[in-house]
């Protein structure tokens, strides 16, 4: 198929219809209601479910119904619906439940704004709702993106039965660029733990309840494994011109597009920058931040949050190499320009500081 | 008695040891004298008369109708406090074939799931709902219930459930009879043998329902719990007659089974290749080799006004125009409340490399269809960019700059003499295409038709493009 002019969000949808998923439950939120109207559109044309939820605690739920039954399923919402939605992310994670949850991030707290913010990092890739699990996390940042890492989250979410979130804020979901999409694949058949109505499924239990000591940590060490498994696995950045870059720059989303700009207009005024973009935020990239870490002076986190990135970043560098924080908020998305302004200001001034003092 | 038989048969559809119990795998978890294994029996027996054990999906929440997979030769499906209607939703809309039971206690459903439920009956979803009201939180120890009776004590109301704090007991059965849809609402008790005979029937009904596919059933059970009640089995049987039955009306609220319609069968999947179709990536027109672009671009363009101006449109339309004749583009909008009221603007890149940001701080072309819009992003245009001014005369004093090259015109006037002031944008348009050799206009002609569906309007937008040519052309 030939590269069409897509927005983000409306990517998402035909690249989960192509994928094979076949049921989609949500609640509208700006800025990722054209997820819900294209879900109307396409999913009953394919064959699957569309259904406006009463709210992202019903939503959610019949994600865990339409899972349970092994249909390839997916919601999308914003921030404050993302989190009516963590307890019903804990519930599917403790039942080992495959789904896809888009969350196209506005600015908060509380009602903030519809603005492009990341103030859901922490509710989405920390976990966000109860008990020891973890919600595998992608992060778009090109429209592309959105299409391919959506039917990538399906893959992951069968594999590790386990929620799968894309990660994306209020400008990816909103911008357009053109798209290239994968060929349809067929609807599996349910997976054989599936609940389906028939004789074979009759077995077959779905729960996240485990009322005795030694068979709810044999589960929660079940679930641990997985996530350790998914971190040997499928840790996955963007490493741009860092072989010879003394500054790293690390953001990920629409940030991940301003910081290659940067890297680029820096490198024309002679600085020596990089970038690292994580593409997946659990797993975090550890293994290649750390890499990228051995090779330069110092690096640069840049978030549309007040710090919630860099504390993985910080975790993966332990301290190896000098680590610094450019944030704006509340929909203040900084220019290329505004970030060279920081390192300039950062670090020409401790260089100087350094000739006087050292 | 002579008209009672006293069965200890098992239903086919219940376990014979219960396997998923850590101990005592032979006996259920509830108290003597509670209601649930009545209610259960009561359950198992209608869906063996159906034989519908295999297509049977069983939805328990949290209460004492946690366990119901310890018990149910079902298909299992446990969920969270208050949801399974939601739950109950997403199984029965993926698997039309189905019977799913959500099985839920007073606390579950008329309180923490109000909105599940609600809108679960509202829809009329195949799904049979068993809300099992003893008045009382049984599992988690004797807390107040929404169902409750006045002065009725517990453990959060110990001096009796007050009307004025804690509001009046509500009643399910008759908030769901308000609604369209539901096509059974029945209460039952289980106070004693007819009762319980009466339950029976209902259940079969209500499962009946489910069978022939005809919508939303819901039964209501008024049962004992004496362990919480402090009363023993016979005096908690009586408690129901004679207590629980004056607040809960005892009988049936609806039975639209006569003329509730089957609903139909789904419709058949389309077959997979149908797919780029019906999503729109595929279109009738021969697919084209990606053109090459003529000579290389950099273009960062601002473009804002009102809102219902076409800014967005525009934008659009360059994007889409670029993207035809090989270039790499972007088009990211302002967006929210903007489109309704305000002004609105968007940034798009046309370019021969891949574009790193799609966001535009320091526009090389500016269109600003309004004053405010000049004003605002004046200031960002890069020296030796261009500003394209749609304005009834020069702008104002404060609006100007030499370093940038401006073609100010009345462009609302200009669209309005050809038909329709809503074309101003796409004359604004064509003096962008001759002021700048940007993209061969065949590639916008194209994006144009792609957008505009009315060959009326594409007219207006063709002429709208020659307009505002003549008005850029150097004189």
């Amino acid at each position: 198929m030939k590269a069409q002019l897509t927005k983000g969000n409306e990517a998402i949808v035909k690249a989960a219809v192509l994928a094979g998923a076949r049921a989609y439950y949500g609640y509208p939120i700006t800025p990722a209601s054209e997820i819900a109207e294209a879900a109307a559109l396409y999913f009953p044309q394919a064959g699957g479910v569309f259904l406006q939820a009463e709210s992202e605690v019903g939503a959610v739920n019949m994600l865990y119904g339409a899972a349970s039954a092994g249909v390839r399923c997916m919601s999308a919402s914003s921030g404050p619906g993302i989190s009516l939605m963590q307890e019903g992310l804990s519930y599917l994670a403790g039942a080992e439940l495959p789904c896809v949850v888009a969350d196209i991030m506005r600015g908060g707290p509380g009602l903030g704004n519809i603005n492009p913010e990341q103030g859901d990092y922490n509710q989405l890739v920390k976990g966000g709702g109860h008990g020891n699990y973890k919600t595998l996390v992608l992060a778009p940042s090109s429209a592309q993106e959105m299409a391919d890492l959506t039917a990538w989250a399906f893959d992951l979410a069968d594999e590790f039965r386990n929620p799968v979130a894309v990660l994306a804020d209020g400008y990816v979901g909103q911008m357009m660029e053109p798209v290239r999409f994968a060929d349809p694949i067929p609807v599996a058949p349910p997976p054989d733990w599936a609940v389906t109505g028939t004789a074979e499924s009759r077995k077959n239990l779905i729960t996240s309840l485990f009322l005795l000591a030694d068979e709810a940590e044999r589960h929660v060490r079940h679930l641990e494994s997985k996530y350790k498994e998914a971190e040997r696995k499928y840790t996955r950045a963007e490493c741009w011109r860092t072989d010879d870059a003394e500054i790293v720059l690390v953001g990920y989303g629409i940030v991940g597009r301003i910081l290659k700009a940067a890297v680029e207009l820096g490198r024309s005024r002679g600085m020596a920058l990089g970038l690292l973009r994580p593409i997946t935020l659990y797993p975090f990239p550890t293994v290649q931040v750390r890499e990228v870490g051995k090779r330069v002076k110092a690096v640069v986190v840049v978030e549309l949050s007040t710090g919630q990135l860099v504390d993985d970043v910080r975790l993966a560098l332990n301290g190896s190499v000098p680590i610094e924080l450019y944030s704006r908020v509340g929909g203040n998305v900084p220019s290329a320009e505004e970030v060279l302004g920081f390192i300039q200001r950062t670090f020409m001034q401790s260089r100087e500081e350094a000739l006087i003092h050292g | 008695m002579a008209s009672y038989t006293v069965t200890h048969e098992k239903a086919e559809c219940l376990y014979e040891i219960y396997e998923r119990k850590p101990e005592l795998k032979h006996q259920t978890h509830y108290c003597p004298g509670c209601g649930h294994g009545i209610a259960l029996k009561l359950l198992a027996r209608a869906i063996d008369e159906a034989g519908i054990r295999d297509r049977t999906i069983m939805v328990s929440p949290v209460g004492c109708s946690v366990f119901l997979y310890y018990y149910f030769d079902v298909g299992n499906v446990q969920v969270s406090h208050g949801r399974a209607p939601a739950v109950g939703t997403g199984l029965s809309r993926s698997l039309p074939e189905s019977i799913v039971i959500s099985y839920q206690g007073d606390g579950d459903l008329a309180a923490i799931g109000t909105a599940e439920i609600l809108h679960a009956a509202n829809r009329g979803e195949s799904m049979m709902v068993v809300f099992v009201n003893n008045g009382i939180y049984g599992m988690t120890g004797g807390q107040m219930a929404p169902t409750t009776p006045l002065g009725k004590k517990s453990t959060t109301t110990p001096f009796g459930r007050n009307e004025w704090t804690d509001g009046p007991p509500v009643r399910m059965s008759e908030i769901l009879n308000a609604l369209d849809a539901p096509v059974f609402i029945e209460r039952v008790g289980l106070g004693d043998n007819k009762q319980i005979m009466q339950a029976g029937k209902a259940f079969r009904r209500a499962l009946d329902i489910q069978v022939k596919r005809q919508g939303f059933s819901f039964l209501e059970v008024l049962s004992p719990c004496p362990t919480i009640w402090k009363l023993d089995p016979v005096d908690a049987q009586r408690f129901i007659r004679e207590d629980m039955a004056k607040t809960f009306p005892i009988g049936n609220l609806r039975d639209r089974t006569k003329d509730a319609l089957s609903r139909p069968a789904p419709k058949p999947a389309p077959p997979i290749a149908e797919l780029p179709r019906i999503l729109e990536l595929t279109d009738d027109t021969p697919e084209e080799p990606v053109a090459t672009p003529s000579k290389p671009l950099d273009l960062r363009l601002r473009i804002a006004g009102f809102g219902g101006q076409g800014v967005l449109m525009l934008g659009e339309v360059l994007a889409e125009a670029g993207l035809e004749a090989g270039y790499n583009v972007s088009w990211l909008p302002s967006y929210g409340p903007e489109m309704r009221s305000g002004t609105s603007n968007c940034h798009v890149r046309i370019c021969s490399d891949p574009v790193d940001s799609p966001l535009v701080s320091n526009p090389s072309v500016l269109i600003a269809m309004n004053e405010p819009s000049l004003r605002k992003f004046l200031p960002s245009v890069e020296p030796g960019g261009m500003v394209i001014y749609n304005g009834e005369t020069e702008p104002p004093e404060d609006c100007r700059r030499p370093d940038v090259r401006f073609i100010t015109a009345h462009f609302t006037a200009l669209a309005d003499s050809l038909g329709s002031s809503k074309a101003t944008n796409i004359v604004m348009l064509g003096a962008l295409l001759e002021a700048e050799d940007l993209i061969e206009e065949k590639y916008v002609a194209s994006a144009l038709r792609g957008k505009v569906k009315s060959q009326r309007w594409l007219n207006i937008d063709f002429a709208a493009i020659e307009r505002g040519r003549e008005i850029a052309c150097p004189v």
